[in-house]
């Protein structure tokens, strides 16, 4: 006993002298060298001797806890009230390209409600042949879909028009995730209904409505909900989350997240759009001479850095640095990336992960060896139809600072001597 | 061992076996969707879009219908159709004055929204910002902003109020809509707003919208060519975010508050209440779970617990409450009526406290029954438990927070 209590502070003080020696090999350059053993491989650890937990300590496992850390955070000031506000993702800890429905950011308007799949009732009425109800159940006997795609609040990135505001990737572009869907298609569902007698449907439109108090209802042309408009209810392979719609909300990939509607309750088919209090009031984009834009659906395509980046500086000193972020567009497949680390005035292609899917994120890396001097961090999405991500100042020439929603500008951090970052803008 | 041998050694053949029928079939094992509704696929480059919408059209017509599903019956569509749109379809006959709508409004809404509809703390302004749309600040309320009427009548009468969506009636619903259009000094304060009249009502920024012109405005211009080298001649830092500094940090958003709170006016008034309410608590909360555990019966507290998420959209209890829509309940039973500090009462409810009345568990059954009831003029938007047993249960649960 004496001497296990020995040598567990023989091991503390090495570790301490372990710790430095490690720090000053890497503060040098080229490979590093340790002084002495590392006691976490020379010293049996607790770990490699005694016995961890057995199955089912958590039927439904969550993250390590030393993850806690990486988790939706809120903004308390945007909004009165928790339950009609919005938190973020936290990309700056995430790679690849899932977003796991755990953190995936959240955005109530009358809060998340609790809605059981015996209590879900569909409807469809309108211009169509018969107005139907379809149950649970039945949603599960229609032919299924699967697939990816990125889901982005419009006002993602709102708070930095007039100028550098929030500190960190989780709030500056926290308000996507991207997850693999199973589900309905929309066409199948108003097959279902039928659209003989509805006429040309190329001015028409289909209005989608959700069940909790907000009501959330938004227009949607014929042409998209006929195109790749999914009615879900899997997301990464298990039912939805509450927060997100649980038992069935709707995926309109590549336009506005607040347009897919949750606890999906009721699509109509209709001669024009509602214009609803989420498509007049909110959701309009206010131009620089007071008239605003409406009907501006389409997410632009649209990168950032997720690492480094102010809440994930770099710890390891000059040398080996990966950069890495993400890029999306709602027009389609991200096909390109470019990375400058001196505010713009150059750029290098970054390395996509995978090649780019339609409507979801793709991941890209640019390897470095970091000479420890400051850098001016940025990202910059080509789209499969030619369109380049902008800067701030270009959209901001057209638009102005008062349009609030789609900010698809190019981003900078600035990364310092001793590897922290701060959000700026550059000239 | 030898058994155990060959019996891996079996399944690591097959396995490959398999992984390489399935690398060869791969084609062949992703059947096409059936084909119930398959239509072409989408050419998101393709200018013509009529023509595409022609052909999905044509193909969805060409669909097979499943045969899942029931029909909608009449009075299932009536209770969900419910929208109205800038025509005035799906405007229900109806009708209210701006008299009946300032009251109506001073109950139900003026909690967030303020008496003249100016808007509480972060709460929308529903009135004033006439002018203010190209400013670098505009003020967007539904007399500056909103470009149709049917919105407002079709956003109160299905969303609002908050926590209470669905339960304001048709005549309401248009005397509300009338007394927010006098708010905004577009009617006087004699008008009554009805089916008959809707239409007639002029809405100042309703020519102020353009449909998305990205296309043609910006979409040429980000399509060029990008720049690899020396695409500028210097970069300077412009703008920090430190120096802002309303980023939240993980001990709490103090910081943000804090900067918010020199940066903004306007909300000043409510975080100070909200800290007056916060200071009120400490004493009671801090002592919370103490000596009296032993009355509450634990199961009814827990399902008061689950009853109390209909409470939850304006009520806050426990550590850390503060007044929101409603006050916080910390401490409420055995408390004087109308007491916590911070919170603007109704006159009814003030002077019932000011008569010595408290919350127990008979008054509270009583005002949670029928809160209109009870304390007439109430704030209170809900309207009420009709289960006996589920207002024990929250009865139970706020003592919980009481002792």
């Amino acid at each position: 006993m004496t001497a296990d209590n020995d040598k567990k502070g023989a091991s503390r003080r090495a570790f301490l002298k372990g710790a430095v020696a490690a720090g000053s090999a890497v503060a040098g350059a080229g490979m590093a060298r340790a002084a002495e053993p590392d006691p976490l491989i020379t010293e049996v650890q607790e770990w490699a001797s005694g016995l961890g937990e057995g199955v089912d300590a958590t039927p439904y496992g969550l993250p390590i806890r030393f993850e806690s850390d990486v988790v939706r955070r809120n903004v308390e000031w945007l909004t009165a009230d928790t339950i009609s506000s919005i938190n973020f993702t936290p990309i700056h800890a995430l790679d690849g390209t899932i977003t796991p429905q755990g953190c995936a950011f959240e955005r109530h308007h009358s809060g998340a409600i609790e809605l059981k799949k015996e209590d879900y009732r569909l409807m469809i009425n309108g211009l169509v042949d018969k107005p139907m109800i379809f149950t649970y159940a039945d949603l599960e006997r229609f032919p299924r879909e699967n697939h990816v795609y990125f889901c982005e609040c419009a006002a993602n990135t709102g708070m930095e028009w007039a100028g550098a505001q929030l500190n960190g990737a989780q709030f500056t572009h926290g308000m996507i995730h991207n997850m693999e869907y199973s589900g309905v298609s929309l066409r199948t569902l108003l097959t279902e209904a039928g659209m003989e007698t509805t006429g040309d449907l190329s001015d028409k439109w289909v209005y989608v409505e959700g069940a909790d108090a907000s009501s959330n209802g938004r227009s949607i042309p014929m042409d998209k909900a006929l195109d790749d408009v999914l009615v879900a209810f899997k997301a990464n392979g298990e039912a939805l989350r509450k927060e997100h719609g649980y038992p069935v909300r709707l995926v309109v990939p590549g336009w506005e997240g607040n347009m897919w509607v949750k606890w999906l309750r009721r699509i109509e088919v209709m001669d024009g759009p509602v214009e609803s209090r989420e498509e007049t009031s909110k959701y309009t984009d206010t131009l620089a001479d007071g008239t605003s834009r409406k009907w501006t659906w389409v997410m632009d395509a649209k990168s950032v850095v997720t690492s480094p980046s102010p809440q994930s500086p770099i710890t390891h000193g000059p040398g080996p640095l990966v950069i890495t972020g993400l890029a999306w567009s709602g027009h389609g497949a991200i096909t390109r990336v470019d990375v400058s680390i001196d505010g713009g005035k150059n750029w290098t292609q970054a390395r996509l992960a995978a090649e780019g899917q339609t409507k979801a994120l793709s991941r890209f890396y640019l390897e470095i060896d970091w000479d420890g001097s400051e850098m001016l961090l940025q990202s910059r999405a080509h789209d499969e139809t030619g369109y380049v991500q902008p800067t701030k100042d270009q959209l901001r020439e057209i638009r102005g600072e008062n349009s609030i929603y789609h900010n698809n500008c190019i981003q900078t951090w600035w990364v310092k001597e001793n590897g922290e970052a701060e959000n700026v803008e550059v000239s | 061992m030898s058994k155990s041998l060959k019996l891996y050694g079996f399944t690591a053949v097959s396995a490959a076996a398999m992984l390489t029928a399935a690398y060869n079939f791969a084609d062949r094992n992703v059947t096409p969707m059936p084909d119930v509704a398959k239509v072409m696929p989408a050419d998101a480059g393709s200018p013509d879009m009529m023509f595409i919408a022609a052909a999905r059209a044509e193909a969805a017509a060409d669909a097979k219908r499943i045969g899942l599903g029931r029909e909608a019956l009449p009075e299932e569509i009536a209770a969900w159709n419910v929208d109205v749109r800038p025509d005035g379809t799906g405007l229900p006959p109806g009708s209210g004055s701006v008299a009946e709508g300032e009251e109506a409004f001073i109950a139900y809404c003026a909690v967030c929204h303020g008496d003249f509809a100016e808007g509480v703390g972060n709460w929308p302004k529903l009135a004033g910002g006439d002018g203010t749309l190209a400013d670098k600040d505009p003020v967007k309320t539904v007399g500056s902003y909103w470009p149709y009427l049917s919105t407002a009548w079709d956003y109160v009468h299905r969303s609002m109020p908050f926590g209470a969506a669905q339960t304001l009636t048709v005549d309401e619903t248009y005397a509300i809509t009338a007394y927010i259009l006098y708010s905004n000094f577009l009617v006087d304060d004699e008008f009554v707003l009805s089916n008959e009249n809707f239409l007639e009502v002029e809405m100042p920024n309703a020519d102020g919208f353009i449909v998305d012109d990205r296309a043609e405005t910006e979409y040429p211009l980000f399509s060029e060519p990008a720049c690899m080298e020396n695409c500028k001649e210097s970069v300077e830092i412009t703008m920090r975010a430190a120096v802002l500094d309303v980023t939240p940090e993980d001990d709490g958003a103090a910081a943000a508050e804090e900067a918010m709170k020199e940066t903004n006016a306007d909300t000043a008034a409510d975080e100070k209440i909200e800290q007056v309410a916060s200071a009120s608590t400490e004493t009671p909360a801090a002592e919370a779970p103490a000596s009296d555990q032993a009355a509450l019966d634990m199961a009814l507290v827990e399902k008061g617990e689950n009853v109390f998420k209909k409470c939850a959209a304006c009520h806050q209890v426990g550590d850390g409450a503060t007044n929101r829509v409603g006050p916080h309940l910390n401490g409420i039973v055995g408390q004087q009526m109308g007491a916590v500090d911070g919170f603007r009462y109704s006159k009814t409810l003030e002077g019932m406290g000011a008569d010595g009345m408290v919350w127990n568990a008979e008054t509270l059954a009583e005002f949670l029954a029928d809160p209109r009831g009870y304390v007439k003029g109430t704030k209170m938007s809900f309207n009420g438990l009709r289960s006996d047993d589920d207002i024990a249960a929250v009865v139970e649960y706020l003592k919980s927070y009481s002792q």
